[in-house]
Parts: C-alpha cells; sequence; structure tokens
C-alpha cells in the first residue's frame, strides 16, 4: 500500500510540474497576475508532493518491504536502521528520486525567498524550474520506477547494500553534491527568465547572485567529502583519481566558480552580460551532463549506476530540450544583451577576464580529458582511456596561472588600478613566501622538489597577500580590529575562499610529493620499525556486529620511545554478500595522517600490514570546507539579508515592484 | 560585423548541437557490447605467472575444461573496485569458473587488492607487460570474455558486470553456447 501511494503522489507531482512549467509562462506573457502568482504554490505544492513520496520509499526500507524491487536489491533485514534510511539514494532509481526532491526543494526556496523579485521574473524562474522538474520526474516515472513490485515472487530477504556505502562519509555526500549540482537549476532559471524579458540589468545579477553561491558552497563541500571517503574508505591512500564520474561533478564547479567571479563584475559593473548569462546556461548544463555520464552507461566508472540506453536517450533528449532551448533562447537575444564595456587594461574588470579565461580552460581540459574517449569513438572508431598522466600536468598548468593571477585579482578596483605600485608590492610578498618556502622545506623535508616549491611558495604568497589586503584595508582605522570590522562581509568572503584555495593547494603538493608507503611483516607481539616510528603488534580479535564479523588486530604506535597511539585496522566480513572489506585505521593529525591497513594474513599469526603516512593530507579537505565558509560569508551579506527581512509582507512587494 | 554577430550568438548552439550527435550515436554504440575479431577463435596461447602463486607457469593446458568466464582486471582499474562485490557475490552462488587476468599490474598490488576485497578466482593471470592484453584485444577493464570448453571465445563484454548485466546480458549468453544452471 505504501509504495502505491509513493507512485501516486510521484504522479501528482508529474502533473503539478506540468501546470507549474506551463501556466505561469503564459500568465507572464499576457500579464495575467492569478496565472504568475499560482508559481509559488506549485512550487510549494510541488516540494510537499515529491517529500510524501520520498517519505513512501524511505518507509518501504525502514519495513523491510521486498516486495518492492528496488528495496530487495538494496537493502537487507540485518541492515542497521541509519544505512536503511540512507539506502534509498544507495542507487539509481532512489538517488534519482531524492535529485528530484531537492530540486523542488530550491523550488520551495525560491518561491518563499525571492519576494523581492518582480511578479514576472518570478513567474518565469519558478516556471523554468517547473518545467526542468517535468523532465526528471517523467524520467523516474517512465524508466526508473523506484516503487516498481515483484510480484508474485516475492524474496525472502533483501541482496543487502554495497557494503563501500555503509559508511558516514558516503551518507552525507550525494545529498550534498544533489544540492550543488541541482542548486545550480536556480541560476539557470534566472538566465532564462531574464532572456525572456530580454534586458539583464544589474538587478538580474544581483538576484542571481547569493543563489549561485548557495549551490556552490554545497557542491564543495559535497566534492571535498566525496574525496574524503575515497581517502578512508577505499585504503589506498588516494583522494583523487579522475575518475570520470568525480569529473563530472568537478566540472559545474569550476564553472560555477567561473560563474560567480563574472557574476561580481555584472552585478557591480554590469559588464559581460552576455558572458554571464551563457556561464549560468553552461554550469547547469554541465550538471545535466553529469547525471547523462552517471546514468547512461556511455562512460564506465565506479560510480556508474546500472546502466540501460533508454535511460540515456532519455536524459539526452531532455538534455537536448533544456539545453538546447537556452542556446536557443540566448543566440535569440544576444542582441539585446548590451554590457559595459567602460573599463580600462588595469581593472578588477580585466583580472575577471583572465580568471574566467584560466578556468574555462581548465574546465576545457577536465571536459576533453573526459569526454574525448567518446569523441575518438566517434570520430576515428578508436578505443582509447585517459588518465592522470594527461589531466595532471595540464590542469597543474592552468591552476598555478590562475594562482598566480589571485594576489593581483584580488586587490584590483574596478573600472581603473595602477599597475606599478600593486605589482612592486606583491612581488615583495612573491619574494619573501619564497624564502618562506625554501627555509620550510630545508627544515622539515628531506629532499627539496621544483614542483613542492613553486606551488607552495605560490600558496604562500595568496596566504600572505590576503593578509597583507586585510590589514591595509584596516589602516585607517583606529585599531586592527576596528578596520577588520569595517571590512564587508563579501569580501571577508573573497578573502577567506582565497585562503582556502591556498590551504588546498598546499594539502595536494605536499601529499602527492611527500607522501611515505611502506609494506611489512608483522608478528603477534614484535616490534618493527618504520622511519621514526615503532609498531607493536599487541593482539588479534574476533568481534561479531549487527550485519559483519569483524577481525581486528591492535597495533601500539609509539615514536622515540614515547607512545603515541594505538590504532587497530580491521577485515570485515559482510554476512549477506559475503564481501570482504579492509577498514584502514588512521591517527589524523593537523600536519599529517598515520594510516595503517591489514594486507594478508601470514603464516604463524603474522600479518602484511601497509603503513602509510600522508603528510598535510587534511589540508586538502580543510581548505574546501574554507572555501565553502568564504561562500558562506559572502550570502551572509548585510545586503541580502536586509533585502530578506524588508522584504516578507506581499504590501512592500508590490511597492518594490512598482519602483 | 553583424553576420561576425550572429555567428557568436549561436555558436554555443552549434557546439552543444555537435556534442549531442556524439553522446547519441556513443549510446547507440553501448561501448560495453563491443565485438571483437577473437570471438570464434582460442584464447590466444599464453605462458605467464599466476598471480597468488608466482612460482606456478600457468599456460592454455590449464584453463578449465568447461565453459568459464574471463576477466580482465587491475588495481589501477577504479571500475573494478565497482564490479569486485558482483564478482564475489557470483563466484559464491553461480557454479561457474571465473579466471581473472591481472593485467598491467605489480604482483604486490594484485595480491593485495584480493586479500582486501576477495578472491572470486580460480586463478589470476599476471600479465605484468600487458601482452596478453593486446593478444585479447583488450581496451581497458574490466572486460569479461565467455569461453567455452575447448577454449574457444565465444563473447566478449566491456565494463562492470553488475547484478543488471548479469542477468540480462551474461546468463542469457552464457544459455545460448549451452550452459545450464544446475
Amino acid at each position: 500500500m505504501i509504495p502505491e501511494l509513493g507512485h501516486f503522489f510521484l504522479i501528482l507531482a508529474l502533473i503539478n510540474a506540468i501546470v507549474l512549467g506551463s501556466l505561469p509562462f503564459y500568465g507572464a506573457h499576457t500579464q495575467h497576475s492569478g496565472l504568475m502568482r499560482l508559481a509559488s504554490k506549485a512550487s510549494i505544492g510541488q516540494f510537499v508532493l515529491l517529500l510524501a513520496s520520498y517519505i513512501c520509499l524511505t518507509l518501504a526500507f525502514v519495513q523491510d518491504d521486498f516486495s518492492v524491487a528496488y528495496v530487495a536489491n538494496h537493502s537487507n533485514t540485518l541492515l542497521p536502521l541509519r544505512y536503511k534510511i540512507t539506502a534509498v539514494w544507495g542507487s539509481h532509481e532512489g538517488s534519482l528520486l531524492l535529485w528530484i526532491l531537492i530540486l523542488s526543494g530550491w523550488m520551495a526556496a525560491v518561491a518563499i525567498f525571492s519576494k523581492a523579485l518582480t511578479a514576472v521574473m518570478r513567474a518565469r524562474v519558478l516556471a523554468t524550474l517547473g518545467f526542468l522538474s517535468i523532465g526528471f520526474v517523467s524520467f523516474a516515472l517512465f524508466t526508473s520506477n523506484p516503487f516498481e513490485r515483484v510480484l508474485p515472487f516475492i524474496p525472502i530477504d533483501g541482496a543487502d547494500l554495497n557494503p563501500l556505502l555503509q559508511d558516514f562519509g558516503m551518507i552525507v555526500h550525494p545529498p550534498m553534491l544533489y544540492m550543488g549540482f541541482v542548486g545550480f537549476a536556480v541560476v539557470f532559471a534566472f538566465a532564462i527568465a531574464g532572456l525572456l524579458q530580454g534586458d539583464l540589468d544589474q538587478k538580474w545579477a544581483k538576484w542571481a547572485r547569493p543563489w549561485t553561491t548557495v549551490a556552490w558552497i554545497f557542491l564543495t563541500i559535497g566534492i571535498a567529502l566525496g574525496s574524503w571517503w575515497a581517502y578512508y574508505e577505499l585504503g589506498w591512500g588516494g583522494w583523487w583519481f579522475w575518475d570520470p564520474v568525480e569529473n563530472a561533478s568537478f566540472m559545474p564547479w569550476i564553472a560555477g566558480t567561473a560563474l560567480l567571479h563574472s557574476l561580481a563584475a555584472t552585478e557591480k559593473r554590469g559588464a559581460y552580460k552576455s558572458w554571464t548569462v551563457l556561464l549560468a546556461i553552461l554550469t547547469f548544463s554541465l550538471s545535466l551532463l553529469g547525471t547523462f555520464l552517471v546514468r547512461s552507461g556511455v562512460l564506465t566508472s565506479v560510480h556508474a549506476f546500472a546502466t540501460d540506453p533508454e535511460r540515456g536517450l532519455f536524459i539526452l533528449t531532455f538534455l537536448g530540450f533544456a539545453v538546447g532551448g537556452a542556446l536557443t533562447l540566448y543566440a535569440w537575444q544576444f542582441d539585446k544583451l548590451k554590457s559595459n564595456n567602460n573599463y580600462t587594461l588595469f581593472s578588477k574588470e580585466i583580472a575577471i577576464v583572465l580568471n574566467n579565461i584560466l578556468l574555462f580552460s581548465s574546465l576545457l581540459v577536465v571536459f576533453l580529458g573526459t569526454l574525448y574517449p567518446l569523441l575518438a569513438d566517434y570520430l576515428w572508431e578508436k578505443k582509447v582511456s585517459i588518465g592522470p598522466p594527461f589531466f595532471d600536468p595540464y590542469f597543474s598548468f592552468f591552476f598555478a596561472l590562475i594562482l598566480f593571477l589571485i594576489p593581483f585579482g584580488q586587490q584590483m578596483n574596478w573600472k581603473q588600478d595602477k599597475l606599478k605600485p600593486l605589482l612592486l608590492k606583491q612581488f615583495i610578498l612573491l619574494a619573501v613566501a619564497v624564502i618562506l618556502t625554501l627555509a620550510l622545506i630545508a627544515l622539515f623535508a628531506d629532499k627539496i622538489l621544483l614542483w613542492p616549491v613553486v606551488a607552495i611558495s605560490l600558496a604562500l604568497w595568496l596566504i600572505l597577500s590576503c593578509i597583507n589586503y586585510l590589514v591595509n584595508q584596516s589602516s585607517n582605522a583606529q585599531s586592527l580590529f576596528a578596520g577588520l570590522k569595517k571590512i564587508s562581509r563579501s569580501y571577508w568572503g573573497m578573502i577567506v575562499a582565497h585562503i582556502g584555495v591556498a590551504i588546498t593547494v598546499i594539502g595536494v603538493i605536499i601529499t602527492s610529493f611527500y607522501s611515505i608507503e611502506k609494506d611489512i611483516r608483522i608478528e603477534p607481539q614484535q616490534i618493527v620499525k618504520v622511519e621514526n616510528l615503532s609498531i607493536k603488534f599487541e593482539k588479534f580479535d574476533n568481534f561479531t556486529f549487527e550485519n559483519y564479523i569483524s577481525s581486528q588486530a591492535t597495533l601500539k604506535v609509539s615514536k622515540n620511545g614515547r607512545h603515541l597511539t594505538t590504532l587497530k585496522p580491521e577485515k570485515r566480513r559482510y554476512r549477506v554478500s559475503g564481501q570482504l572489506m579492509t577498514e584502514a585505521a588512521i591517527e589524523p593529525g593537523f600536519f599529517g595522517d598515520l594510516y595503517i591497513s591489514l594486507a594478508q594474513p601470514l603464516d604463524k599469526g603474522a600479518w602484511a600490514i601497509k603503513v602509510y603516512y600522508k603528510p598535510f593530507v587534511r589540508w586538502i579537505w580543510l581548505g574546501a570546507l574554507i572555501m565553502a565558509l568564504g561562500g558562506l560569508l559572502a550570502v551572509s551579506d548585510k545586503r541580502y539579508r536586509a533585502r530578506r527581512f524588508k522584504k516578507v509582507s506581499p504590501k512592500k512587494e508590490s511597492i518594490i515592484n512598482e519602483s | 560585423m553583424k553576420a561576425k554577430k550572429i555567428l557568436i550568438a549561436i555558436l554555443p548552439l552549434v557546439v552543444f548541437a555537435i556534442l549531442v550527435m556524439v553522446f547519441k550515436s556513443s549510446l547507440n554504440k553501448d561501448p560495453r557490447e563491443l565485438e571483437t575479431k577473437l570471438v570464434g577463435s582460442p584464447v590466444p596461447s599464453f605462458k605467464l605467472a599466476s598471480v597468488t602463486n608466482p612460482e606456478v607457469i600457468l599456460t592454455n593446458d590449464d584453463l578449465p575444461k568447461e565453459i568459464f568466464l574471463l576477466n580482465v582486471w587491475g588495481t589501477w582499474c577504479v571500475s573494478c573496485y565497482a564490479e569486485h562485490p558482483y564478482l564475489m557475490k557470483f563466484a559464491k552462488e553461480v557454479p561457474i569458473k571465473w579466471v581473472g587476468m591481472n593485467y598491467k599490474d605489480a604482483p604486490k598490488d594484485a595480491i593485495n587488492y584480493l586479500n582486501k576485497y576477495g578472491d572470486p578466482f580460480v586463478y589470476s593471470i599476471s600479465d605484468v607487460s600487458g601482452q596478453m592484453g593486446i593478444d585479447l584485444g583488450v581496451y581497458g577493464a574490466p572486460e569479461t570474455f565467455i569461453v567455452d570448453a575447448n577454449g574457444m571465445i565465444r563473447d566478449r563484454h566491456v565494463g562492470v558486470i553488475d547484478e543488471r548485466v548479469w542477468n540480462s546480458v551474461i546468463i542469457p549468453k552464457l544459455k545460448a553456447i549451452g550452459w545450464e544452471q544446475n
């Protein structure tokens, strides 16, 4: 009964989406205020319907309803409750439902928090989102229905959730990622609404900007979580693999980052309107492309869902309609997009152009690397595969240029700036950074390598110039603190996000070049020396848990005779699938992780174990979190808050609409 | 000037249209079901070490004398990590032998991998140099060949075999060449 209800809600959601995706457009065209007002109600209705449907599927999991095929394939009576709830998005059908639910969540949020928009604009934004919802709800209903029953032969028990997914990181990673992906639908809808209106004024950019930032924050955290998960769960110490699906999430991130910057130029200076709109379309298109790549099976990947050409065709057709329609509209209205070109060669406008060119180039690297196998097959019927040897050097090249540009760009003035004083100051800071880097590497590392010196110098330079900027900005105030308080939240956001970039770069480069990896053999009670650590194999135990049996080694690690930590790496055997999993034991540290995993049992109770030392690895994710914090600071800027609180009452809304 | 402007305006649309065409064709072609010239010919002759017992040298004579599956895998292949749990499950539940071919891998890593995730194979052939992969026409991993009792390659599947592929592709193909699930 409950699955049928869920199915029913999903059908209602489709009907509601069809209403939302059409009538308000007509209303906006004919200035019919009733039809336009319908948009908000239908958006909130869409969220309620999909939430109900989603809860029904969750209930089917919680109640172990194995008559539902999706539940039978991805759950089991032995699965702990928390994983039953999260198994809902463990595979294609359920995660698609989550995708749609999140889209409707964004719609409801836009309906509630965008009262300052003109009625026409608001109706068009919501109707565009409704149109997207039609596509995805029918995708779920017609090709990937999660409520499908397996009757009359109901399995007695389910096949269990893949143990790789029975993990905290995996619980939070997909929803975060989807929040980001789908969040870019909002700025896409703003672009469509703006293009339909014809003239994109600066207000347009001001409205679209916070939504883009919020989506970007989620995507940043989502990608970082995925990388962190791969690091501790897959157990070979890697954190990024240039896997097609990783790339599929990374491409919208790069495009979104470029969009954030060009939106700033459009909002503040009315510059680059048509480019900004194109980027807004591109960013969401790349999110859709990611969905297509993951769910159609044209590329193989660790993340790829069950493949089905029919599903691929559906998404591709929809992608064609949505993106093709948007680009046609763009071409049609191209003439009307007049940008303000009033700036000189040394200005923030130019810095942002360079930022966009470089980000776009690195996007192109990832795009070509991911899709080249498809292109080569299409053009020359050749099968090729592309890996880190392609991505690492090209991506690093463009990224190094970006790093080089940030210290200048973030300090430049709009319209016109003087180059000489800026150059002089920055090069002094750069010299300090290089000296600092060489000193630190000589002091703490056993070898001096070219790339770490270059990258760390650039990163430290960036941090120094951020600090320098903050100090300068507050130099006129009575005290440093008073000065810092005067800097607006958006500026704080920019500075903090840029520091985050520097932190991530430091983490990436040091982990890549200075990691230690050792394979050792160890017997019970034996002490083995690895570098300056001694590891003692205390004991070996077996434990029984709800759905797996764990074999756990206890290893005491000491450094220079002092006890450092006790690590307990384990092997798990999952009872239902019979799968063996290795759980690495990690002693996390700010300056490096000690990482031990059990390899295999040897004779006489001895084990082969892997010992890794990963210096600065946490900085990779710490940097991402700091970037996200920067985004958070930017959206909490006064001008957004003030608007939101003032314009809750409908009366005031109409006043603003008239102004 | 006017023409140039129109060109810039429609350029994104044109690029997008080309991409959609490429995607469309790749959908129809489905890279996983690529034919191999080797269908109908014997498994190329090889003489390579076993992954788990490096002192044992395996040749064509060691291949099972029944219908079996030859799975190409590698620890560098991210998709193999996704496929592996399914192989473990099928190896446990379905009475058919799996022979592994460890493609372009360090034997040490391969052993770690099998110890860590379980070993579904009767044995794995260690193709460190990649020569056997070239002979087989492998272009990626994972890839699975269906081989009959006479050592003839009967079919090939490129890409991850999951529950769905197993039931809708592999099982029917196995049945088509006379394999029976008893």
